[in-house]
């Protein structure tokens, strides 16, 4: 018995049973534009809806088209599947040998892919050319219906029949709910601190040596103008979001700081944190013009969302979507020539949240 | 062999008429129909792949000195999570092929997704009775949108760190609650505590991938009990025609199935993506522009660059911080609008109440087309501008002028798109032409003087 036989038999059979009939050709087009005239009036689109369709009336009238089946079968796709499966187990095979013997990744998926795509060719051509064609229909189920509706509300309803104080137990019942589901959401609260018990404080403060990343002391010397570094304070960790400042050195001429924060600038020296007030990334890209004028002068600027903050003039932005500047941090030169702070930073660091602006600024000496 | 199998289970489970119903459950055929399929293929690769992954990676944020194969880290001070990714990669068998391949899923995963929705949306197959299929869908995209996000952020590379730190930011910027929500998630202050990467991790291998699989299930489920839609020239309102699940379509479906995982594995052993070992591993105080995230984040950090500079104070309270717009509000519109749409579209008059089998063709509802249209290219324009740094470095123009740009072009061009798609529409169902079906090219021939010649020039 071939496959085609005995399944196209059985397709037939099946296809009988299920009550499929007549062709219908050309009455797509009637249907939709019957099913698509907009109209506001739901209830009377629901009433003539359910009238249309009179629950099974009209329904049974409309013609089915009849299962169309074709049972030959492709000789050549026969062959096609066959080899393309042969192939797709080479490449498994491959994948095993090459599992063993290299390991290589570009070796194992190549493999492994191609014998995947292989064999899912095979599938599909075997589905589409080798095995019956045919096209049978179902019908759309129509949901809704009122008789049911009705029973299932009138269960529903039977669950106060007979209780006499209802609103007690409504009310009380409500209290319950709401206590037991503040319970519930209590824990939340155990997953982390309050906030503000951290975003104020920095390792910074006045006489804070400022050290790079090695934990080198950053002298007057160690940068040129137009020079950037990444610092941190001496002794702190390098993971605290206070911590790391970018340290530029600008020609005492370029700087414009504010007046009250003349003095926080050492030999052209300004820092500023490093955790932009953006998105919190850390500002890791320095602009700064050394030949044409094509450019407005330095500028620090973020990877990631590339808001642009003015080191000359207190981390001003200068353009991007950061709101607030870069906060600054006061600098000093310490009595063995090191770089050390005069104080902590001007504003509050890190990305803005509700009370970031209300945080008790250091102010510094 | 088959009678004594039918004849078990039907005599123990009563199995053979819901075998027969199944057997012979139709699908209508259209290729459009296969997208949906290619999300749903694609997510048992990622299931499978991750399970793989599962067995070597390890939340941790404990410091180690990295002392696998890869030479140029060796000695490297990185996170034991780090570390187990570059283990999987360099040290596991066939480790690297694999996570590429889960890397890759995962992008192909969303697209297809992407493109479901939009087929969705063009074609009306929201409209009763499929609302509540229909958001489960945009839920579940929701759902792989963050799952794709938490996959990435648990390597704890540098291209994890910035997106955690990015994540933070915007978390933090929700007006009023969003500190303390911040906190409760990082258990503290960025770059939170040991216990963030371990919160990370089930939220990425159980829950939301357990969620996915939930409404996945639910989304079957639904579409089995009401049928597949399909296009007018197939069936009616009233009768679904199509090819039968079995034999046709299990085999074609089983075969789309390997060429989905065959083109995964193809991508995850021959394409380079995310090589974690470039980026390094992350510190708060280290940024690159070179790591990129993966696309189906562009759209957020396009919207994050185009937004201005804007925080509302009052009284020294910050109600609205920056990022909020771009982060939070943006994406929040932007589902809020995908939620809304089916009630949306029957109060604009684009749908009616009554139930619909029948899909329309994009052109059978101007308006509807057009306005999905533009908000596709609304979207698509902010998602750009997540490239506005790529362009810079391959133009003259300034990356200022491109922010410029992109903001009027995001503002201005989803009206015109919106007319324009209007037009055509209207006249392409006025006229009734079919311009890309049956359109082979054009083919030409050079004669003796030289000149050219269309041979095929009416030929449609």
């Amino acid at each position: 018995m071939t496959p085609g036989g005995f399944f196209a038999r059985l397709v037939t059979a099946l296809g009988g049973v299920s009550g499929l009939r007549r062709r219908r050709r050309g009455r797509q087009a009637e249907l939709h534009q019957l099913f698509h005239p907009v109209d506001r009036k739901v209830d009377a689109v629901r009433e003539s809806e359910e009238a249309s369709r009179g629950y099974g009336a009209t329904r049974r009238e409309e013609p089915v088209p009849p299962p169309e089946i074709d049972e030959t079968s492709d000789p050549h796709a026969e062959l096609v599947v066959a080899l393309l499966l042969i192939a797709a187990a080479i490449a498994f095979a491959g994948f095993v040998v090459f599992y063993v013997v290299s390991e290589d990744t570009q070796l194992l998926g190549l493999c492994l892919g191609l014998g995947l795509v292989l064999a899912g060719v095979a599938s599909a051509l075997a589905g589409k050319r080798v095995v019956i064609q045919e096209k049978t229909t179902d019908e759309y189920k129509d949901y809704g219906d009122r008789e049911e509706r009705r029973e299932v509300e009138n269960h529903l309803v039977e669950g106060k029949v007979g209780v006499t104080r209802r609103k007690l137990l409504f009310s009380s019942l409500a209290a319950v709910g709401a206590a037991l589901g503040a319970a519930a959401v209590m824990p939340i609260a155990s997953l982390g601190p309050r906030v503000g018990e951290k975003v104020y404080e920095t390792p910074w403060s006045a006489g804070k040596k400022v050290v790079d990343e090695t934990g080198e002391a950053i002298t007057l010397d160690t940068l040129s103008p137009g020079e950037f570094i990444t610092a941190f304070p001496a002794g702190a960790s390098k993971e605290d979001i206070g911590s790391a400042l970018v340290l530029v050195r600008l020609e005492a001429g370029e700087l414009e700081l504010p007046a009250d924060r003349a003095g926080s600038a050492p030999g052209g020296y300004v820092a500023y944190s490093k955790i932009c007030t953006h998105a919190g990334c850390a500002v890791s890209l320095f602009r700064y013009p050394t030949f044409d004028e094509t450019q407005p002068g330095p500028a620090l600027v973020c990877p990631c969302h590339y808001s642009t903050f003015n080191p000359a003039d207190g981390g001003k932005v200068l353009f991007g979507p950061a709101g607030r500047p870069l906060p600054q941090l006061p600098l000093r030169a310490g009595a063995d020539g090191g770089l050390e702070a005069a104080g902590g930073f001007y504003e509050p660091i890190g990305p803005s949240y509700g009370g970031i602006r209300e945080a008790p600024g250091e102010q510094p000496l | 062999m088959i009678r004594r199998t039918v004849a078990a289970l039907d005599e123990r489970l009563g199995a053979a008429h819901p075998l027969k119903r199944t057997l012979r459950y139709v699908f209508p055929d259209h290729w459009t129909f296969m997208l949906g399929e290619i999300a749903m293929y694609c997510f048992a690769i990622l299931v499978i792949t991750g399970i793989f992954l599962t067995f070597w990676y390890v939340p941790s944020d404990a410091e180690l000195h990295y002392a696998g194969s890869y030479v140029p880290l060796q000695g490297t001070s990185m996170s034991e999570s780090f570390a187990s990714v570059m283990h999987i990669s360099f040290d596991v068998p066939a480790g690297l092929l694999i996570r590429q391949t889960h890397h890759w899923a995962a992008d192909v995963f969303i697209v297809a997704i992407v493109l479901h929705l939009v087929r969705i949306l063009l074609t009306g197959a929201y409209r009763k009775p499929r609302e509540l299929n229909y958001w489960i869908g945009v839920t579940m995209l929701g759902l792989a949108i963050l799952e794709g996000f938490l996959g990435y952020s648990l390597v704890d590379d540098l291209l994890s760190g910035m997106g955690l730190a990015i994540a933070y930011a915007v978390a933090m910027s929700i007006p009023f609650v969003g500190g303390q929500f911040a906190f409760l998630v990082w258990n503290g202050e960025f770059p939170g505590t040991s216990s963030l990467l371990p919160r990370l991790e089930i939220l990425h291998v159980f829950l939301i991938p357990m969620a996915i699989a939930t409404l996945l299930a639910l989304h079957l489920a639904q579409i089995v009990r009401q049928h597949h839609t399909q296009f007018p020239s197939e069936g009616s309102e009233r009768v679904v025609r199509g090819t039968p699940a079995w034999p046709g379509y299990a085999l074609r479906s089983i075969g789309l199935f390997l060429v989905v995982a065959g083109v995964l594995f193809l991508l995850g052993g021959l394409v380079q993506i995310n090589p974690i070992w470039e980026w390094g591993p992350y510190a708060p105080y280290l940024s690159t522009n070179g790591a990129q995230p993966d696309w189906y984040v562009g759209w957020l950090i396009g919207a994050l660059r185009l937004m201005p500079p804007l925080e509302i104070v009052i009284g020294g309270y910050t109600v609205v911080p920056s990022p909020f717009w771009g982060g939070a509000l943006f994406p929040g519109i932007v589902f809020g609008l995908l939620y809304a749409w089916p009630p949306l579209a029957r109060r604009l008059r684009l749908d009616d109440r009554r139930e619909h089998n029948l899909l329309d063709r994009p052109r059978d509802n101007p308006r509807r087309t057009a306005l999905v249209v533009g908000f596709l290219v609304w979207v698509f324009t902010v998602f750009a501008a997540g490239a506005t740094d790529r362009f810079y470095f391959r133009s003259f123009i300034s990356y200022e002028g491109q922010v410029w740009f992109f903001r009027a072009f995001a503002l201005l061009v989803p009206f015109l798109v919106y007319f324009v798609t209007k037009r055509i529409c209207e006249e392409l169902r006025a006229r009734d032409t079919r311009p890309l079906r049956g359109w082979g090219g054009t083919v030409i021939q050079r004669d003796s003087s030289g000149g050219f010649q269309d041979l095929r020039q009416h030929k449609r």
